[in-house]
């Protein structure tokens, strides 16, 4: 897993290694099992509104399937130029 | 020809539009964007996904040269602490007719507002904060769809 901005600053991280469970399949049910894990995680991730997600380096949405994801990353909507 | 690059280094935009003054060029555009200090912003910090930033950013360039034909286009884009004043982003567009410069230039930056991966952070006397996407850059992204 990798966190930037906000996300990073709640969970206390900017990333982790995590092993979920088989029932869990698309980035939506990773955001629901991590949010679990600590309470920084619950307050990254409360608000999916707020969420933008990656998986192995190409954009996606929430609902996206996981597949055999290495790299996912979670992050708020983009704000650079 | 294009080029890409995302670094903590300072932008010299006039060394920047002078390298995208390239052969067979009739008209460049380009645009600045500089830290503002209003609100009392002391210093501003950009995040970014190291492994991805390029790659989005080179395939914004690629989309850019395909739909205007553009002969070179540049984009370098500053990451780490900023002050008011310092340049954050230079994105260039080079093509036979100005039309095709001027437009691609505000889809470049546009799009990266929306398409790349940076996060700001401001920071004042009272503390910091995480810059929120606007509604605005959404709207302005979404009409070059």
């Amino acid at each position: 897993m990798l966190y930037f901005a906000w996300v990073r600053e709640a969970i206390g991280a900017g990333s982790e290694q995590v092993d979920p469970p088989a029932e869990v399949t698309s980035v939506s049910d990773l955001i629901t099992w991590l949010a679990d894990r600590s309470e920084g995680h619950a307050r990254a991730l409360a608000d999916r509104a707020r969420l933008r997600a990656a998986v192995d380096q190409h954009f996606v949405p929430l609902d996206a399937a996981l597949g055999k994801a290495r790299e996912v990353a979670l992050f708020p909507p983009v704000t650079g130029g | 020809m294009i080029h890409i690059l995302v670094s903590s280094d300072t932008i010299d935009a006039g060394a920047e539009l002078r390298a995208i003054h390239v052969d067979g060029a009739g008209g460049v555009a380009s645009f600045t964007g500089l830290v503002r200090g209003d609100d009392g912003v002391e210093t501003l910090e950009l995040e970014h996904y190291p492994a991805v930033t390029e790659a989005a950013l080179t395939k914004l360039a690629d989309e850019a040269v395909t739909r205007w034909n553009l002969i070179g286009a540049r984009i370098v884009h500053r990451v780490g602490v900023m002050v008011p004043g310092d340049t954050v982003v230079f994105v260039g567009a080079a093509a036979r007719h100005r039309a095709a410069a001027l437009e691609a230039c505000a889809y470049l930056i546009d799009r990266l507002k929306t398409d790349a991966p940076f996060w700001k952070r401001e920071t004042r006397a009272e503390g910091a904060r995480w810059v929120e996407q606007r509604d605005t850059d959404r709207e302005a992204a979404a009409k070059w769809d």
